[in-house]
């Protein structure tokens, strides 16, 4: 066995617990430098670029643990403490993965009810130490990428797709790629110098910009054969508004193609009915919290101070999943109802119908 | 006697007892709503605090140690800043994050749910022997483990043994040995000597206790010791001294808590069918404050604020100043009892009752009000978990696998 292999950083780090029962040596690291860590995954917000007049691109140096082999198009959580308190949201990465790193970025759009990209885009300090979550989603380019590709995008949902793209062209592996994209004004489109340049450098990637404030939303059927006509042929990412993906995932279905639709839905569509509200109790931490029929189990377990399980908070990674011991609630997205008793219930889309028991 | 009904004790009406009830519980969701980011920084601060400090401690100690000059000033001043550090992690870091007091931050290394203390006593055992058992049965007798901690005789009604004789020399035992008796204080010696306890839990919490304890103590009686090199036994003996300065001032802090003489028991009847309010207003009765500087409240946790605390097991410690002035204000309109005084006067009053009664009550006389001996008699100890009600949301979470 060589030297190495003994003073490996686990057994390092076992050896610090010895002084540092009942914590660990993280806990005495962090004061010299609250990345040297992991415990929990921790970051520093290096900067914040502007985009455009409601986005921006939040670069991240992560601390201890870091893998940068993310894939291209994941998303990975990002935890902020404002008041006091955790939020936690999910968002794409927009830069290529590397095998090793120091950064990586995120772009966000300030939405108007979006209390963290608010935050994100205009108030965070560069400096703030953040809470991270390793890379997931499978909204994922595959390597070696497909021959041909379309990428039907529409607002913010060019981040992942930018991740791709990225990838595409520091691997110098550009395959036939149309890039259909949808942004209400030019003002509002995201990375489109970068877009404009990569076009003008790959001859077989097709950037195809619509301003729809101006040009009206694209429509499938009608303009679909004029801007790629070979889209059969290919497979496709989309990613961008509900409505959207709704079209899409009809469309591609319809031609009977679906197997080469990909989507991310990276904002929930709440089309469901709500719930009708009731107290949420958890048997385990002994809490409880009465929430309305708009709020998921998730957020009204956070508002009570559980230590809830997260995810994507989309309804996509089910990581949140928890038992319910008895009750029911209401899946936001299409209001189907569920009230097995102990079975697993997705708390991120879910609102309670009545009192409901979890445990947790 | 002790006290059966509340209400009829305090000479309010139901409605009153209800009004104070909804006066109390607004003003817990005032300070819910209130908590921010001023609140997080404390703790977090705090933390730092003391995490700086016992690293500086355990810095001096080996370092100082290899040098004949600085040897003896190295352990005093190490030894000195060890124990205050243990002090704080116990006091008024781990105590009050145990009892879920910063669980509204969602941050899961600030946690009750994984919250590991520096003492022997194991985190998952506390939650259940203090945060459940002694804060929702506070002071009832007969189900309050704390009420002389199976060890001590603190109330008239509980029957006299001529064991109890010994009690000022089983008190400074305890005293100095605080951490090991709190250890062992969920196994319920007890049920253990009526061979009332279930033989698996015990199993199980023995070997918790024990691997915890074996950490704690090899940490500092062999590995610090060892980095100290060949003055090995100094910074054991500087390191007994913090745990012992440890076990003292928190033994101090605790039994101000409950056993100063305007800390009321009360009967089973009390908790039967007992509402939301009359809790609340046991707890008022049950607890005992101490007065003093800001400094001595970090230092203890803010258990100065004992009644604040049992009416509010997990609101942020740092919030208990502010909510006694209300809580006193609130005892002043319902002419209610607000039982506080000097640290001095409070641990006195203890004493005192530890001491009278290691000797049966007819060569004593009592200090509480609420004592009139001869009326009932009661067991020591605490009922068994089947026996025990659900347990209040607000005291804190435990793992009902642990007990």
């Amino acid at each position: 066995m060589s030297v190495k292999d003994r003073l490996s950083w686990d057994g390092v780090r076992r050896a610090g617990a010895q002084l540092t029962t009942p914590l660990l040596p993280d806990d005495y690291l962090t004061l010299i430098n609250p990345l040297w860590t992991t415990r929990e995954l921790r970051g520093v917000i290096e900067k914040v670029v502007p985009e455009t007049d409601d986005t921006a691109t939040v670069v991240i140096r992560p601390g201890w643990g870091w893998r940068y082999s993310h894939q291209p198009g994941q998303y990975i959580g990002i935890g902020l403490q404002v008041g006091g308190r955790f939020h936690w949201r999910s968002y794409s990465v927009s830069t290529p993965p590397k095998r090793r790193g120091r950064t990586l970025a995120i772009t966000v759009r300030a939405m108007p009810e979006g209390f963290l990209s608010q935050h994100l885009v205009n108030g965070v300090e560069p400096g703030t130490v953040i809470r991270l979550a390793l890379p997931s989603g499978d909204f994922v380019l595959p390597n070696p990428p497909p021959p041909k590709i379309l990428f039907l995008v529409g607002g913010s949902g060019v981040t992942p797709v930018m991740s791709m793209l990225r990838t595409l062209d520091r691997r110098g592996t550009m395959p036939d790629v149309v890039m259909s994209y949808s942004s209400t004004t030019q003002d509002r489109m995201i990375f489109r110098s970068e877009l404009a340049e990569l076009n003008e450098r790959h001859d077989s990637l097709t950037v195809r910009e619509r301003y729809t404030d101006d040009d009206g939303m694209l429509v499938l059927e009608d303009h679909l054969d004029e801007l790629c006509p070979d889209w059969r042929e290919r497979q496709v990412w989309a990613c961008g508004p509900g409505p959207m993906l709704d079209a899409a995932s009809e469309f591609w279905d319809e031609a009977g193609l679906e197997d080469q639709l990909h989507l991310e839905r990276f904002s929930v569509n709440f089309t469901g009915e709500g719930g009708e509200g009731g107290t949420l109790t958890f048997r385990s931490s002994g809490k409880t919290v009465e929430i309305d029929g708009a709020t998921t189990v998730l957020e009204g377990g956070e508002q009570a101070g559980v230590g809830m399980p997260y995810g994507c908070r989309a309804g996509i990674c089910h990581t949140c999943s928890v038992t319910m011991i008895e009750g029911k609630v209401r899946d936001l997205r299409n209001g189907e109802e569920f009230a097995e008793p102990n079975g697993s219930v997705q708390t991120c889309v879910t609102a309670p119908v009545g009192d409901c028991t979890f445990d947790l | 006697m002790a006290i059966a009904d509340v209400k009829e004790y305090t000479h309010l009406t139901a409605e009153e007892v209800e009004q104070l009830g909804a006066e109390l519980d607004a003003l817990r969701t005032e300070i819910e709503e209130s908590r921010n980011s001023k609140d997080a920084d404390y703790i977090y601060k705090m933390i730092r605090l003391q995490r700086g400090l016992a690293t500086a401690a355990r810095i001096t100690l080996g370092v100082s140690a290899y040098h004949r000059r600085t040897r003896l000033p190295g352990a005093v001043v190490g030894g000195a800043m060890l124990g205050v550090a243990k002090i704080l992690e116990n006091m008024e870091i781990g105590h009050n994050v145990m009892h879920g007091q910063w669980d509204w931050m969602n941050d899961p290394e600030v946690h009750s749910s994984n919250w590991e203390w520096d003492t022997a006593q194991p985190a998952e055992q506390w939650k259940h022997s203090h945060n459940y058992v002694h804060h929702q049965f506070t002071n009832v007798l007969g189900y309050d483990n704390d009420i002389g901690y199976g060890i001590l005789r603190m109330a008239r009604e509980q029957k006299w043994h001529p064991v109890n004789l010994g009690q000022p020399l089983y008190n400074a035992a305890l005293a100095t040995l605080f951490q090991w008796g709190v250890a062992l204080h969920d196994l319920d010696l007890e049920a253990i000597r009526k061979g009332e306890k279930d033989p698996k839990v015990m199993k199980k919490q023995l070997k918790q206790i024990w691997q915890k304890g074996r950490r704690q103590a090899v940490k500092d009686y062999v590995v610090y010791p060892a980095l100290s090199g060949p003055h090995f036994m100094t910074t054991v003996y500087a390191n007994a001294a913090a745990n012992v300065t440890r076990n003292l001032w928190s033994y101090v802090i605790i039994f101000c808590g409950h056993f100063p003489d305007g800390a009321m028991h009360f009967t089973e009847e009390q908790i039967e069918d007992e509402t939301r309010p009359e809790w609340y207003l046991r707890q008022m009765l049950g607890s005992a404050n101490f007065e003093g500087s800001e400094m001595l409240h970090v230092l203890s946790g803010n258990l100065g604020y004992q009644v604040e605390h049992h009416l509010f097991p997990d609101l942020p410690s740092n919030r208990y100043g502010e909510i006694s002035v209300r809580v006193r204000q609130l005892c002043e309109k319902y002419k209610l009892p607000y039982t506080t005084g000097p640290l001095h006067q409070q641990y006195g009053q203890a004493l005192r009752t530890i001491i009278k009664l290691s000797l049966p009550n007819r060569f004593t006389s009592g200090d509480r009000e609420d004592v009139m001996e001869g009326q009932m008699e009661v067991a020591r100890g605490r009922k068994s978990a089947e026996e025990l009600g659900s347990r209040r949301p607000e005291t804190g979470k435990y793992a009902a696998a642990a007990s």
